[in-house]
């Protein structure tokens, strides 16, 4: 089939950037997404032109490095799929293609369809983990998880941090990435014993990072490929009022800092 | 040379505790002076860059995605295997190290694995300790399943995305120390040379693939985690960034790479469907405990599967191997298939496929049951190819999945340079000439939880801290070169693209030196590889300028990796005249098919080393003693 | 509490609780309001003024209510919008609604009605003549009921009216189940349910609201 695209070229972060069209020919309906823009690429190189940069990696649905909007919608429209799973046969021939990078305040542009989501990363830092040391921990079978709560935790913890969630909300929030991570470690017992500092250091640098708020629009849900649940950001909320007049601390067990030398 | 291995003298179940014993410490306050390169960030690098910067070392961690979440460890999907018998089946330590070395055909050391099955333990609670959320049953203890060929349930799983979570943990654990300063990270920055002083690793430099800046790093020892090199078939079900870019500049500067001819061909992919294909996905081996494999007796019969009476289907694994049927190692179960289909009973586009059907168990257990166990397996061979398993059977392919080989390293996991670390699919330690299902993971989390810590200390405690910088000339000339390197590259300006050049190496590699193989197809091989690694340099182009973001570039740095390494894999399984696990040579088999191998002349390791551009490598042996088990032949029938 | 004002999260809390709180005043104004049917509204309306110290006590605790719920509102769409610069060349949106796109718009008209209103009725500074300040009933009570009568024959005062209900059904049809979200009192067996009960209680009151001016526009009710 052949397509007509409309493809966001920014050069970087200062560029202002503009929708480019490229026509698409020859498009099997067994490519994925991206192996079409690879055709469209590999013509472009032939030509002298700069191919589309787009991020990508495993093109298996779990690393969340692919990222692009297709038609107004992160990830394109078949749910529930990264575009790295998405497949042409969920288009027809002489389609018109809206292609445009994840848009959000946290998420500057690097080029064309790549996009800086390191801001999530650093939302982790602040906090979304458990503070466990190398070694000196307990045989597993000493903790004890009820199955509905394991298996809950792993519905959370299936996010793949790809920021779809981000570029749906109309107000750029995060929500529905902290819910994931908050949930999934506050449904362990392993997890609750600093459940309430996660929650506040992450929300804090949610805000710090730029991120807006929830508005409780769900149009992260929608577009997540994962299908990460809404019911997950009430829990957020749920442990954020839990952790009401906590004062929050630095972790400074981390790493053995100055150790004083005795004499 | 004859290598050593160093591995501790005594009984096999002490030799680690003895090293461990025998190794030097750091004081806790001299630890911050000592700095720690960690290149990559997948299981073994964030478990080694958080494990080393919790102990108080500087470290700089380095990746070329955008964040260490994504490294290819990500999509392991079927599970991690430890020997805690919870199930009480029959397993421990000595078992899973025992099916270990048997799994590997006879290729790998007895210490390092039997030291793997021992810290498989540690892994499971500290991974529990992280949250990972392993499945678990209703009374809330851990779940196990068989997995991979095993006759023990000893694999720990989470949902399909095992892989995932564990490197979340692993991340979580990383981020934490970067948190607290102890790491420092960077992403999108990628390894392009190690540089060795006096005969120790003292630094690497790097490309920023946001600016393009060429920079050096100095270092008091340097960690390799980058991975695996399978994607030299250009079709795997690597990542597309998983390179041997990281690897390789380290055998260039004299590291030797171990048994690189070992490649491990996964039997259950989601076939090729058409030329534009960019990578191959991985359906979970977990399918053939319900699934039934087979394909036509007749060649060229291109009924529908369910129009093709029972008796006239070869369910040719159940025929062959009667004891593991459906079940039988990966090796044995994709050269099989590979068999059928060269046969001309392929099914499928170009008959590139067998069939996996769920026929049989939809009609015993329940189609819900089905959907329950793999339902999300299902969807997925569905969205790549619009068929629904439940009515008609899947079609499924070997691919290119895992590389057994890697750089040499010492039961230290260091290599033969000083200061030379190298950790996860990257080494060649542990899985011989084939690998088990569900040990990779374990494998990449011992070593970087467990392993590196103790080592790595005692090479520091030997050394001054901080005696080099990156302004020393040695990492001055290694920059000059990257950049002569990359202007090269864009001077060429010629009419086909680095993916032409990719695809027909891949193409080669598959036709001549994948499975099986024999003298004729690797020689082929040798002849056609420098052929289009000759063009390469003279025909490729690459749009735009190494000073931005420039994908074609990093693709061209790694295609130009793989154009020569290619070679040195060639050259590995041309020398090596046996068959053993995944490597098959047609000219050494038993009558019945069977893979010879030839313990008299091939137990041993085969490290290669780098002589110089065209120049023939040399090969140096490391023998393989085995004081522990009696070497059997690996019968799976 | 510091960090819950100035953290956006925890005033997005505020929101919710001010907003259910005037949930709750609303639901009570309009069973109120329903005295009209049965005759009584007069009563009731001079019960309610019967000690003014506490209607000024309750009339205060509303109107700070009300100011945190408008500031913080405010200020959250302002966060919000500089969180998204820019919008995608087409736009598909999948699960948000008209209304909870325009919260800030459905509120800032509430706003402007509610001054409207209180000058109307409870300060009765617009249209004097017929306030019920001015002109007692039978019983010598405020009249009320005429008050009401004589405005909502106008057409131009019913249709105010109206506009400012749809405003508000619009604004709860989003905002009743959001608050829930917010307060953390959803899962996900509760998350559907409360999505439409909080839409329906949202009609019902939009028809509970909407009954008296147009009854008595259209004569049902007449004095
Ligand atoms: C689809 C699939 C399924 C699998 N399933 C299982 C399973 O069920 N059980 C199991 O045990 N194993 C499984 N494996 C194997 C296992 O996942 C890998 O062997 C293992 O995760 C490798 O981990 P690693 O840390 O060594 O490397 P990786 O996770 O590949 O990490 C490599 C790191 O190195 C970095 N890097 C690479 N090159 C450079 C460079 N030049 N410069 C800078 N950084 C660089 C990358 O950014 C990355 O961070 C599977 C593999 C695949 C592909
Ligand atoms: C007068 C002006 C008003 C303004 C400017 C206003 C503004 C807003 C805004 C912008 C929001 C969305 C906040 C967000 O999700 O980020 C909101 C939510 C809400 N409003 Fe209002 N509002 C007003 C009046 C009212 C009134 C009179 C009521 C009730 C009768 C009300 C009830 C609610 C409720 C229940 C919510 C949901 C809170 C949540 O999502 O948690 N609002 N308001
Ligand atoms: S490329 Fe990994 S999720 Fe799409």
């Amino acid at each position: 089939m052949n397509l007509t695209l409309f493809v966001w070229r920014q050069k970087g972060p200062e560029d202002t950037g503009r929708l480019e069209r490229y026509e698409a020919g020859d498009i099997s309906t067994g490519m994925s997404f991206l192996e079409m823009l690879d055709v469209v690429n590999d013509k472009l190189i032939k030509n002298g032109e700069e191919p589309i940069a787009f991020d990508h990696d495993c093109r298996e649905g779990i690393c969340g490095t692919c990222s692009q909007v297709i038609n107004g919608v992160p990830h394109g429209p078949e749910g529930k799929t990264t575009v790295c799973q998405l497949h042409m046969r969920n288009f027809s021939d002489g389609d018109t293609i809206y292609i445009e990078p994840l848009k959000s305040k946290a998420f500057p542009v690097i080029s064309d369809l790549i996009v800086d989501r390191s801001a999530l990363d650093r939302i982790i830092q602040a906090g979304g983990y458990i503070s466990v040391h190398t070694g000196g921990v307990p045989d597993a079978n000493t903790i004890l998880v009820a199955k509905h709560d394991a298996d809950t935790a792993m519905d959370a913890a299936e996010c793949i941090g790809c920021g779809a969630c981000v570029a749906a909300c109309p107000n750029g929030s995060a929500m529905l990435f902290l819910a994931a991570r908050v949930s999934h470690l506050a449904m362990l017992p392993q997890g609750r014993v600093e459940a309430k500092r996660r929650v506040r250091s992450m929300i804090s640098a949610m805000s710090k990072e730029g991120f807006g708020n929830c508005s409780n629009h769900y149009e992260c849900h929608a577009v997540c490929p994962k299908g990460i649940k809404l019911s997950f950001i009430a829990k957020l909320n749920r442990e954020f009022i839990k952790a009401f007049g906590y004062v929050a601390e630095k972790d400074s067990a981390a790493r053995p800092a100055d150790v004083s030398i005795a004499d | 040379m004859i290598l050593d291995g160093k591995c501790p003298s005594g009984p096999l179940s002490e030799k680690w505790d003895k090293r461990r014993s025998e190794m030097r410490l750091i004081n806790p306050s001299n630890k911050r002076r000592y700095k720690i390169i960690v290149v990559g960030t997948g299981l073994a690098g964030a478990s080694a860059a958080a494990s080393l910067g919790e102990l108080g070392y500087n470290v700089e961690a380095f990746c070329y995605q955008d964040s260490p979440r994504r490294a290819h460890s990500i999509a392991a999907q079927g599970g991690i295997n430890a020997a805690k018998n919870y199930p009480n089946d029959g397993d421990g330590i000595y078992r899973l190290f025992y099916d270990t070395i048997k799994g590997g055909d006879f290729r790998s050391r007895e210490a390092n694995v039997y030291r793997l099955a021992q810290v498989s333990n540690n892994i499971i609670d500290q991974c529990v300790a992280q949250g990972v959320p392993f499945a678990r049953d209703y009374a809330g203890y851990l779940d196990n399943r068989s997995f991979g060929g095993a006759q023990v349930s000893r694999t720990f799983y989470a949902k399909g995305q095992t892989g995932q979570q564990l490197l979340l943990g692993a991340y979580s654990a990383l981020s934490r120390q970067i948190n607290a300063g102890s790491v420092r990270l960077h992403t999108r920055t990628e390894m392009l040379d190690l540089v060795v002083i006096e005969g120790e690793a003292r630094g690497i430099t790097v490309r920023d693939m946001i600016t393009g800046e060429i920079r050096s790093y100095a270092a008091d020892a340097v960690c390799l985690c980058s991975g695996g090199y399978i994607n030299v078939f250009c079709l795997s079900t690597n990542g597309m960034g998983s390179n041997v870019t990281a690897a390789y500049r380290a055998y260039k500067k004299g590291a030797f790479l171990a048994n690189p001819c070992f490649t491990q061909i996964h039997p259950t992919c989601i076939p090729v469907s058409g030329d534009h294909q960019s990578k191959l996905t991985l359906m979970s081996e977990s399918l053939r405990n319900d699934g039934r494999v087979w394909v036509p007796k007749k060649t060229g019969d291109n009924r529908s599967p369910r129009e093709i009476p029972e008796e006239e289907r070869d369910y040719y694994l159940e025929r062959k191997y009667p004891g593991f049927g459906n079940l039988a190692p990966r090796d044995i179960s994709s050269r099989a298939a590979k068999e059928v289909c060269d046969e001309g009973r392929g099914v499928g586009p170009g008959g590139r496929g067998v069939y996996l059907d769920f026929a049989g168990a939809i009609a015993r257990i329940g189609e819900s049951v089905i959907r329950q166990r793999y339902g999300n397996l299902f969807d997925m061979y569905e969205r790549i190819t619009g068929e629904n398993a439940y009515r008609q059977p899947m079609r499924i392919y070997p691919a290119p999945h895992y590389a057994m080989g890697g750089l040499w390293v010492d039961y230290n996991l260091e290599s033969n340079i000083r200061g030379l670390f190298v950790l996860g699919e990257a080494n060649f330690s542990d899985h011989g000439a084939n690998r088990l299902g569900a040990s990779a993971l374990m494998q990449g989390l011992g070593d970087g939880y467990f392993i590196i810590p103790y080592t790595i200390a005692d090479y520091l405690a030997q050394r001054t801290p901080g005696t080099v910088t990156s302004e020393h000339p040695e990492f001055r000339r290694s920059r000059d070169e990257r950049a002569v390197e990359i202007k090269r590259l864009f001077s060429i300006n010629g009419r086909k693209s680095v993916n032409d050049f990719y695809r027909e190496l891949g193409g080669v590699m598959w036709d001549y030196a994948g499975l099986p193989r024999s003298e004729e197809s690797l020689k082929k091989a040798l002849e056609l590889i420098p052929r289009i690694r000759a063009e390469f340099w003279e025909n490729v182009k690459i749009p735009g300028s190494g000073s931005e973001l420039n994908q074609e570039l990093e693709k061209a740095g790694r295609v130009a990796d793989f154009l020569e390494f290619g070679e040195l894999i060639t050259l590995d399984a041309l020398h090596r005249n046996e068959s053993c696990g995944s490597h098959f040579r047609v000219e050494y088999q038993m009558p019945d098919g069977e893979a010879r191998r030839d313990d008299e002349n091939f137990c041993y390791v085969g490290a290669w080393q780098y002589m110089g551009a065209d120049k023939m490598p040399e090969l140096h042996k490391e023998p393989l003693d085995f004081e522990n088990i009696q070497l059997s032949v690996r019968s799976y029938k | 509490m510091k960090s819950l004002i100035k953290n956006a999260a925890g005033r997005k809390i505020f929101m919710a609780v001010t907003g259910q709180l005037m949930v709750l005043f609303i639901i009570i104004h309009v069973i109120g309001n329903s005295t009209i049917y049965f005759g009584v509204l007069n009563s009731y309306a001079d019960h309610l003024h019967a000690v003014p110290f506490l209607l000024w006590v309750f009339r205060l605790v509303m109107l700070t209510v009300f100011l945190i719920h408008v500031l913080f509102g405010i200020l959250l769409t302002l966060d919000n919008c500089s969180a998204r610069p820019g919008s995608y060349a087409v736009r598909a949106y999948r699960q948000s609604t008209f209304a909870s796109r325009n919260m800030i718009w459905t509120g800032l008209l509430i706003c402007l009605f509610l001054f409207y209103h209180l000058l109307h009725f409870t300060f009765q500074i617009i249209r004097p003549e017929v306030s019920a300040g001015v002109n007692s009933d039978a019983m010598g009570r405020p009249d009320v009921f005429n008050m009401l009568v004589m405005n909502f024959q106008h057409f131009s005062v019913t249709l105010i009216y109206i506009l400012a209900i749809v405003a508000l059904v619009l604004h709860l049809s989003h905002g009743i189940q959001s608050s829930f979200q917010t307060l953390g009192l959803n899962n996900e067996r509760t998350l559907p349910v409360i999505t439409k009960g909080g839409s329906i209680v949202a009609y019902v009151l939009f028809f509970g609201y909407i009954a008296i001016p147009v009854m008595i526009f259209i004569g049902i009710l007449h004095g």
